[in-house]
């Protein structure tokens, strides 16, 4: 019961801990420092951004609306979130009203037992897929197995990391890691009765996917699948895909199971002008996506004439709970911050430890899971995972400001780290410069010392722990004997600034161009 | 105008010479160089660490030292600082500060600018008289380039040098790998996407890589030593301080030291 | 008594908003759409966007008037060895005039794996976005139920020029929410291997669109 019936709001919880993937086994500096040492990783990781960035810049920039589709984008979700029990409610009432069945889920696991409640309930022992971000947070596959019911994924990356009891390294191309003589290999050992001389062209590939899936497209008679949105005013569901097993799996099966987050509602039907915008140029690079399909409720004589709706909450409503962190939820999987992102590209979507890798990865699972669940939480490190370039906020469809959501989950870390040895080296360090006579004694002692550690050659090459990660790929830099203010204090620093200001004037206005002057900061959130 | 020259606490301990050219380039262009004795640090490593209780007496110094409505702007050889007074300490201030300390931030960040800014924006320069006669690469640093938009300001100001190569860097939007502790953190990818900079600034042949911010050029600049590249990193206003007739020599070994 | 799921999640997001407080950057009920919408083109203008969005995405592009439509339909149908295809229970019989071939009309009772057999489909559509290339089915009766159009190989698919619109904003107004509806963009396709991409996985393999310029 919630405790808004005593006046007083709880903070809602995360994910259990312990459940579904939301949670590596291993910080980000350490899972990385491995992935960074596979050469084939770094060169498909490489190859593939460096392909779709080029691809979503041509595309967004041909829309010279862009930036107002991305101001509404964001105005949208921020409106949702502020409306989220009224539209839920709503939406609710439209899917039932057109035949469809409500169901509602505080956390992954009670998603993961109503599905396979639902899917027994049909009779059947095996379910399709669509690739659906919600089911592979809850660890819906598994569970499914551990209840003896086979799930096949159908999206040809999907299949592929399912076929090599992989995990998925990117949020829209879950294969991503892969490259083509690794999928045919994989094809070969783990499709029943592919054709051994199947060779690594893309196209082949993709043809003996097709015909492995297709038998079970045409006999498997549950669907489980996610969604992109859904539409409160209508009761609209909506799914976007490219291969056409989106549109199989929501056709053919007698029963349709979508399993959505609380947060991918939308307000009106006309929303979806905005975001069918926004998501394929952002995500695949291309005008539109292939196909998108939509549906209200059931429709007698066509496609599945039983549907289920789950409402998965899973710690989202923890992160609503966040005034700077909510944002996060605003985020429509577009994955245009993963490929975008230069720590991204070279760490690879599995040091994340989460099914939500990259820039948007590191805010949002530690939002839903927490980053201090147990000692030394993986998840604690996910907020550090980034140099703060800021490249994911350009290239937010919904301009959520990754930066600034990143620095504010390191504050919150740090505020419930309790003391730590940084923390007070941090105090340290801002009481020595608060006081500008302790900042010269420090300045002085740095220096000597600095120039000790670096010897005759004036570069560091060699510095202790904790800094000695720095020191492994770069030099330092001795420091000046002397510092810019003690500079500026003496004769010399007196002379130059004089012997400036005497030959700007010499050479008056001959020497420097003047245009005309505007006094202000241009700068824009992006 | 007065002003004021805010010197950072790396480029007044380990760049002098950045803060030098600066203090420099701004005498010559008429200006009063302004520089409050009691500043040190903007905060800025403390809050990207995830701090923000400590740095309050750093964000309080800092607009004490600026806050002299005689000073018309400030200035300082940093994008990542600029970033940092403009969009962090309104933050900290908001959360941990009093009224006057939101007041007195508000008042300085107003009058903020990075180096390319002040002189395009703000004193409506882009040929500012200066003499470099070699091969130049930029790298827009990340904060400049998406935190504050200085856009094309530094390249206009690095076209209009006299005698200067000044060529394109490949890839010059991706990041160094510096981000404050993200380098010491999270050394390893930092190192990776180091060593893919340098690659690139080395395929430009240049034998100046430069920036608005000592801190990336720090990172840079200890790869490029570390493989003994022989391509040098220097600070935009080493450049732009440079003329013909006092031009910028280069010292014997990469660092700054005199 | 024991809170359900639903009254729990709701009374979550209650207590979250009321921790989280209004947002401020939030616009309110009030969301700027200054993004272009209602926008016109002249027909040949639409007919030229729609061509080389749906060229550059590899479908077959005909082009006729109302009164050729069977022949460019058979036309379309011969060229690709189909002798045998579905077309919806609503589709004009006029269509298949100069058709040869087999044609199945689609019944609801027809169980969808059984449209495997079909070597290729024709249907009309609801409304096209030129500036995506874009075409829109809504389940009208001579469109049909969305299995018919997804299984057969080939998607032979009648756009009337009346029906193309410019861009997205203008298609989504002109569609009914509650009608199953499907967007084609192109054929079927992946990217999922390297990025590399891939046309033809498991929706049909080959779209033909036949737009009818003065219809």
């Amino acid at each position: 019961m919630s405790s808004t019936f005593l006046g007083m709001p709880a903070t809602p919880p995360r994910s259990p801990f312990g459940t579904g993937n939301l949670r590596g086994e291993r910080k980000f500096p350490k899972a990385a420092h491995d992935e960074l040492r596979n050469e084939q990783l770094r060169r498909n990781l490489r190859k593939a951004t460096h392909s779709i960035r080029a691809k979503r810049l041509a595309v967004t920039s041909e829309l010279p609306d862009w930036e107002r589709l991305r101001d509404a984008g964001s105005a949208i979700k921020a409106d949702t979130m502020n409306r989220l029990p009224e539209l839920l409610e709503q939406l609710e009432r439209k899917v039932t009203e057109h035949g469809g069945t409500v169901h509602w889920a505080r956390d992954g696991v009670e998603a993961n037992e109503i599905v396979t409640r639902l899917v027994k309930e049909t009779g059947s022992d095996e379910v399709i897929k669509v690739k659906s971000m919600a089911t592979q947070e809850t660890g819906l596959n598994e569970h499914l197995e551990s209840q003896g019911v086979t799930a096949y994924e159908t999206d040809l990356a999907e299949l592929i990391v399912q076929l090599a009891h992989d995990k998925p390294s990117h949020i829209l191309v879950p294969a991503i890691h892969r490259n083509r003589d690794e999928i045919r290999d994989i094809f070969r050992s783990a499709i029943p009765g592919v054709d051994p001389r199947l060779d690594s062209v893309p196209a082949h590939l993709a043809a003996a996917a097709r015909a492995y899936l297709r038998e079970k497209f045409m006999s498997v008679p549950v669907a489980v699948s996610g969604a992109n949105f859904g539409i409160a005013e209508t009761g609209t569901l909506s799914v976007v895909e490219s291969e056409g097993n989106g549109r199989m799996c929501l056709t053919m099966p007698k029963t349709l199971i979508t399993v959505m987050g609380i947060e991918k509602v939308l307000p009106r039907y006309q929303d979806l002008e905005v975001f069918l915008q926004l998501l394929p140029r952002s995500s695949t690079g291309e005008r539109m996506n292939p196909y998108t399909s939509m549906w209200t409720g059931v429709v007698p004589g066509d496609g599945p004439q039983e549907f289920h709706l789950v409402l998965l909450d899973n710690g989202r409503t923890a992160a609503l709970a966040d005034r700077i962190g909510r944002q996060a939820l605003h985020c429509i999987r577009c994955s245009a911050c993963l490929n975008v992102c230069p720590v991204y590209e070279r760490a690879g979507g599995h040091a994340y430890g989460s099914t939500y890798p990259g820039p948007i990865g590191a805010v949002l699972t530690p939002q839903l899971a927490g980053m201090d669940a147990a000692k030394n939480d993986p998840n604690s490190s996910l907020p550090y995972a980034s140099s703060l370039c800021g490249a994911c906020f350009d290239a937010c469809p919904v301009k959520i400001d990754i930066p600034s959501l990143l620095v504010e989950l390191r504050h919150q870390h740090t505020e419930q780290a309790g003391t730590t040895a940084e923390k007070l080296a941090m105090k340290a360090a801002a009481t020595v410069m608060t006081r500008p006579g302790l900042f010269t004694a420090a300045q002085k002692a740095a220096g000597t010392g600095g120039r000790v550690l670096a010897g005759r050659d004036r570069k560091i090459s060699r510095l202790p722990a904790p800094f000695d990660g720095w020191t492994d790929t770069r030099d330092l830099p001795a420091p000046p004997r002397r510092t810019f203010r003690s500079w500026l204090a003496s004769a010399e620093g007196e002379a130059a600034l004089r012997s400036a200001a005497e030959e700007g004037a010499r050479l008056g206005d001959g020497a420097v161009r003047h245009d005309a002057p505007h006094e202000s900061h241009e700068e824009g959130n992006r | 105008m007065r002003i004021g020259l805010f010197a950072t606490c790396l480029g007044d301990t380990l760049f002098p010479d950045a803060v030098k050219a600066t203090a420099v380039l701004i005498a010559r262009l008429g200006h009063e160089v302004v520089f409050p004795p009691a500043q040190t640090c903007c905060g800025q490593m403390h809050v990207n660490t995830g701090y923000q209780r400590e740095p309050v007496p750093l964000v309080r110094n800092f607009a004490e030292q600026f806050g002299d409505p005689s000073i018309d702007a400030v200035v300082m050889p940093s994008g990542s600082c600029a970033g940092s007074v403009r969009h962090q300490h309104p933050i900290v201030a908001e959360r941990y500060g009093d009224a006057a300390l939101r007041d007195g931030v508000e008042t300085v960040r107003a009058k903020t600018y990075e180096l390319s800014e002040l002189l395009v924006d703000v004193l409506g320069v882009t040929d500012v008289g200066a003499y470099f006669p070699h091969r130049v690469t930029y790298h827009p640093t990340c904060h400049s380039l998406r935190m504050l938009r200085v856009g094309e300001k530094p390249l206009r100001l690095l076209r209009a040098v006299d005698s200067i190569d000044l060529v394109e860097l490949p890839e010059a939007d991706a990041c160094c790998g510096f981000g404050g502790t993200f380098a010491v953190k999270n050394a390893d990818t930092s190192g990776a996407m180091l060593q893919d900079k340098a690659e690139n600034i080395l395929s430009t042949g240049a034998d100046v890589c430069t920036a608005g911010d000592s801190s990336c050029l720090m990172h840079i600049g200890g790869g490029l030593s570390r493989i003994k590249s022989g391509t040098r990193t220097l600070h935009l206003a080493q450049i732009l301080a440079s003329t013909r007739t006092s031009p910028f020599v280069f010292p014997k070994t990469e660092t700054a030291a005199r | 008594m024991t809170a359900t799921a639903r009254e729990t999640v709701l009374g979550r997001i209650r207590d979250a908003l009321a921790l989280s407080g209004p947002v401020p950057d939030a616009a309110g009920p009030a969301v700027p759409r200054a993004y272009r919408t209602g926008r016109t083109l002249p027909d040949h203008e639409r007919l030229e966007l729609l061509v080389d969005r749906l060229v550059d995405y590899r479908a077959t592009v005909r082009t006729c008037t109302a009164a050729r439509t069977c022949e460019e339909i058979a036309e379309a149908l011969r060229e690709r060895g189909a002798r045998r295809v579905g077309v919806p229970a609503g589709l004009d019989e006029a269509w298949l005039a100069g058709y040869d071939g087999e044609v199945r009309r689609d019944f609801a009772d027809l169980p969808a794996p059984r449209l495997a057999e079909l070597d290729g489909v024709v249907t009309a559509s609801a409304v096209t976005c030129a500036e995506t290339g874009t075409i829109f089915l809504d389940g009208s009766p001579d469109q049909g139920r969305r299995a018919l159009s997804l299984v057969p190989d080939l998607h032979v698919c009648v756009v009337d020029l009346s029906s193309v619109v410019v861009g997205v904003p203008e298609a989504v107004a002109r569609l009914v929410p509650e009608r199953p509806t499907t967007l084609i963009s192109g054929p079927s396709a992946t990217s999922d291997i390297e990025l590399e991409r891939v046309e033809g996985v498991h929706g049909p393999r080959t779209l033909v669109v036949v737009i009818r310029t003065d219809a």
